[in-house]
């Protein structure tokens, strides 16, 4: 027999705006539930290393989906004739159903970019259920600096550009095979799909106005931003844990936007403490 | 002058000037006030000549100064200064023209600028 990773990768499928969507999940681990979100553009297989990782799935039960239109994930019945605009009801509805199908009970949630500003919105809204929320390059408010249209027209190879735009995102320290890797995944991201995405992280999803009221003794928020994020940069990500009382922060020195995936080595120096804490409290 | 070793960087590079096949162009390179053109045939450099007559141009410009470049090409830049798409939003470089043919092999020009970095600082 092969030496198989110990991920198990499953379909079920969800409603979600009244629409069946057919997801893929990926799990590993017992103990507390820990759901992981993808970056926009991307899929779960950015979270393969914390899925083989004992260390951290002994104690957590890691469960990394790919969102509806990602990855091994269908879009739903009729995409043809639809634009995908990932909006902030949209994305809040997709995951609390994926949580609940699942039948999680007080979950941990981290997400990583457009992940990590979600679990913000989902520490406020949902306080109760989850258990704390990590946000990896989730800042609440970012400034938009190139013109989304580029990533989705005829004349562009929609997989070659979104990874050479994200590019500039991962630290030059991380290793070439990781960072290929990651980029690999945005070139195989469906047409359009990294630019919908992005309405939600550039436009839709500015959180700046209600970060302040998350209350960090209902549910614990910890931020982690990459020195080499040029999006989620370190400062914008200190601005954010200044609105919010009582988050914690750390500055993940040479790492870029996608900590989990481009240096999974490293990551583990920033993300075992984390974990340790809110397995301890 | 700091543009000497590209011609040679790139095209003993075979896989950057592989990937670089389809890009027949010619682009404005600028480092302070100066502005050079590079002229590239099949994704290898032909000619690197510095721009006196303002009818001579490139299809597109990426300008920055001469301090933010040497930034650039060091072994391990600091932050902001590593990628030109990291730069774009810190406003440390500038781009002008037409961006299709740019954008179309993004990876191609960033690898081909960013061949001038050390090996080690």
């Amino acid at each position: 027999m092969p030496n198989f990773e110990p991920i198990v990768g499953r379909y079920f499928t969800i409603y979600v705006d009244g629409q069946p969507c057919r997801i893929y999940v990926e799990e590993a681990g017992d103990g507390i539930p820990l759901v992981c979100l993808h970056t926009a553009g991307s899929d779960a297989r950015q979270y393969r290393h914390l899925l083989c990782d004992e260390t951290i799935t002994k104690n957590f039960r890691v469960i990394a989906f790919d969102m509806p239109w990602h990855g091994k994930s269908n879009p739903p019945p009729g995409f043809r004739d639809n634009e995908y605009q990932l909006t902030t009801e949209l994305y809040k509805e997709t995951v609390m159903t994926f949580c609940h199908a699942y039948d999680l009970v007080n979950p941990v949630i981290m997400g990583c970019s457009m992940g990590g500003r979600l679990t913000l919105h989902l520490a406020l809204e949902q306080a109760e259920y989850f258990r704390s929320v990590i946000a990896l390059e989730g800042a609440d408010k970012l400034e938009p600096y190139y013109d989304l249209s580029w990533l989705h027209r005829p004349d562009v190879h929609g997989g070659e550009v979104c990874a050479a735009f994200v590019s500039a995102q991962i630290a030059p320290q991380s290793p070439d095979e990781y960072r290929w890797e990651t980029l690999w995944h945005y070139m195989q991201g469906g047409p359009g799909i990294f630019k919908g995405d992005l309405y939600f992280y550039w436009h839709d999803g500015d959180f700046d106005d209600r970060s302040p009221r998350i209350n960090t003794k209902n549910c614990p928020v910890y931020l982690l931003s990459g020195e080499y994020d040029s999006s989620c940069t370190p400062e914008r990500t200190i601005d954010t844990a200044e609105r919010i009382t009582g988050a914690k922060t750390t500055i993940m020195e040479g790492m870029g936007h996608f900590p989990m995936s481009e240096n999974p080595e490293l990551f583990k120096k920033f993300i075992y403490p984390v974990l340790e804490e809110i397995r301890g409290a | 002058m700091i543009l000497n070793k590209l011609k040679d960087r790139v095209n003993g590079n075979k896989p950057l000037t592989e990937r670089g096949k389809w890009v027949n162009l010619s682009f404005t390179f600028g480092i302070d006030n100066d502005d050079y053109l590079i002229s590239i045939k099949n994704g290898k450099i032909t000619q690197i000549q510095k721009r006196d007559l303002a009818t001579e141009s490139g299809i597109f410009a990426i300008r920055a100064a001469k301090s933010t470049w040497k930034e650039h090409w060091r072994c391990i830049p600091k932050r902001d200064f590593h990628d030109i798409w990291s730069m774009l939003p810190k406003q440390l470089i500038t781009l002008d023209g037409n961006l299709l043919p740019l954008i179309q092999n993004l990876q191609f020009f960033k690898d081909l600028i960013a061949s001038l970095r050390n090996g080690k600082d």
